[in-house]
């Protein structure tokens, strides 16, 4: 990618992470640092990779996304807003009263939504089901599963994964939002997955690990995942919790509080 | 049951190139010719409940109309919540066909009974419950879902049951059938507590009762115009099914009825204890255990229609 592109994905993450912080604030809900760790990766598949936009988001040709880290919604509200597939203005009523935008995601509650997702150890089996299907009727399309690093825990995961390589869906792809924390600490004190990429490759898949906050490393990393003739690819992505917002980063607590007035002013600023 | 399922699916197969089947690693000299026939429209998906439950929802998702084919247990209770979120919630076409209904495996154990499912498939939202009495019910059952939109589970049996409508029998999913005509007694009966019903309604008639016999074959949507009739115009309604007490064809019926009585009426639903089987047994062994083979039922009906 040349460097004005590069500049132009950061800040379209920054703007997408001011969105998702100010989302949590005004709603009062939580998981808002499970949203800023995967806002570079939802930059980059939305803004350089996938078939998919507004005017094609029935098209059965599209790229079919999966948010399988459900509790993440308000980062993909944010990015199917910013591209157009409803009104921004809608933003503001996520998590409230009668909204569509509910803290996981609904399928087609709003244009864009592919997959209703809030438990985990879902997403996977679906892209599954997808990708083989797309396969079978000869559409050149591609599956991007997003899941987070504690959902490796459940054991649908892994049944999955071996079904995707037996059945060589090389038009299927995982990324793994990797931030090292899930729900009561550190994913490796309490059911350790190093190494994540070594068990993926153990069961059949190819694996690219990489910094999930360079825009440009998940670009490539795409790029090389979307050509794959053979196998599902794994995308590793090394991330922190709460990104971009010093006080939420690599801390366990802000996977459930939000942001008083003056932590969200900071949270701003830091995000200019 | 089996055979009928496999038979009537592989006539649909031929028409619906979108037509899919998916078993859990299950089905061993009934699907080798569906197999041979449709190559990757038949897909094993190993043992892993869980996974095939979400990529049939990923196949529909795509315009695929699936069926799904696994031991009842292992296909309704292992992946719960994959059939909750992933077909209910998204409302996809994907047809859950369970084989063991109730005490089918009577002999392999409790892991095997069926005797829950009914309950827990008819809470979900979205979701439809077919329960066919023979073989003919399940052809037209498996004919008929396919143009519903939404999740779908069909019980089965085994194999070998008999035959009990005749060709002209009237079957809607949804829509009971009326087997017998009768002013005392109605007898509600669903899956393959079909036959049973059958004897011990003529038994009844020969002792000088008249018998509405109903077969309930789809337990949601319940059909409550039937059961009003039987309200309005016998006594008694006596349900007999081959699964719990609890939530099943006795607590659906019983949902409507307790809506709609308007004078003193008898209801006895006639099903299996809130228990699981504490020993090896076949399933005629079992139905006399818990008195819910023809002689028991038929014992206490006449019990119960003399003690009022």
């Amino acid at each position: 990618m040349r460097d004005r592109e590069i500049e132009f994905l950061k800040n379209k993450a920054s703007e997408l992470r001011k969105a998702v912080v100010t989302m949590a604030h005004k709603s009062g809900s939580s998981h808002v640092a499970s949203a800023l760790s995967m806002m570079d990766i939802l930059t980059v598949l939305y803004f350089k990779i996938l078939n998919i936009a507004p005017e094609t988001a029935k098209s059965p040709l599209r790229d079919k996304f999966i948010l399988s880290k459900g509790h993440g919604a308000s980062g993909l509200y944010a990015v199917l807003a910013e591209r157009g597939f409803f009104d921004k203005g809608i933003l503001d009523s996520y998590c409230r009263d009668g909204s569509a935008l509910s803290g996981h995601p609904k399928k087609d509650s709003l244009p864009g939504i592919e997959c209703s997702t809030g438990s985990l150890g879902h997403g996977l089996s679906m892209g599954c089901g997808i990708a083989l299907g797309d396969k079978h009727s000869n559409i050149n399309a591609r599956t991007v599963v997003l899941m987070g690093d504690g959902e490796c825990n459940e054991g649908s995961v892994w049944e999955s994964a071996m079904f995707a390589a037996q059945k060589r869906l090389n038009n299927l792809i995982a990324v793994i939002d990797n931030n090292k924390l899930q729900g009561l600490g550190k994913v490796d004190e309490i059911t350790a997955l190093e190494p994540i990429g070594e068990k993926w490759k153990a069961f059949g898949w190819n694996v690219i690990e990489i910094d999930g906050h360079n825009v440009s490393e998940i670009y490539d990393a795409l790029i090389t995942a979307y050509g794959s003739l053979d196998f599902p690819t794994a995308i590793i992505a090394r991330t922190i919790k709460g990104r971009g917002v010093s006080f939420m980063e690599n801390r366990l607590e802000w996977h459930y509080r939000s942001t008083n007035e003056e932590q969200f002013q900071r949270a701003l600023k830091e995000l200019d | 049951m089996r055979s009928t399922f496999i038979n009537t699916l592989t006539k649909m197969a031929r028409q619906d190139k979108e037509l899919y089947l998916i078993t859990g690693d299950l089905g061993f000299s009934v699907f080798e010719g569906f197999q041979k026939e449709f190559g990757e429209r038949f897909i094993n998906a190993g043992i892993s409940e869980a996974n095939m439950i979400g990529t049939a929802a990923g196949l529909a998702m795509v315009g695929k109309r699936v069926f799904v084919y696994s031991i009842i247990p292992f296909l309704t209770m292992r992946c719960f919540e994959q059939i909750r979120n992933d077909l209910c919630y998204q409302n996809l076409n994907v047809c859950l066909v369970g084989v063991g209904g109730g005490l089918s495996y009577g002999s392999s154990g409790a892991t095997h009974h069926a005797i829950e499912d009914i309950s827990i498939m008819r809470s979900l939202p979205n979701m439809k419950v077919i329960c066919p009495g023979d073989p003919f019910e399940v052809q037209r059952a498996v004919e008929q879902v396919i143009s519903l939109s939404g999740p779908s589970y069909i019980r089965l049996s085994k194999n070998g049951e008999p035959r009990l409508h005749s060709d002209d029998a009237d079957f809607k999913i949804g829509k009971a059938i009326k087997m017998m005509e009768g002013r005392d007694i109605s007898i509600i009966a669903t899956g393959n507590m079909l036959e049973e019903a059958i004897e011990v309604s003529r038994e009844l008639i020969g002792i000088g009762y008249g018998v509405k016999l109903i077969s309930m074959h789809t337990i949601k949507p319940i059909d409550e115009q039937i059961i009003k009739e039987c309200i309005h115009e016998t006594r008694a309604i006596f349900t007999i099914e081959e699964h719990s007490i609890i939530g099943g064809l006795g607590g659906a019926v019983s949902e409507v009825v307790a809506g709609n009585i308007t004078k003193p009426f008898i209801f006895k639903p006639f099903g299996i204890p809130d228990v699981y089987a504490d020993s090896a047994g076949s399933s005629s062994y079992f139905r006399k255990k818990y008195g819910i083979n023809r002689d028991g039922v038929l014992k206490s009906i006449i019990e119960t229609m003399k003690s009022v």
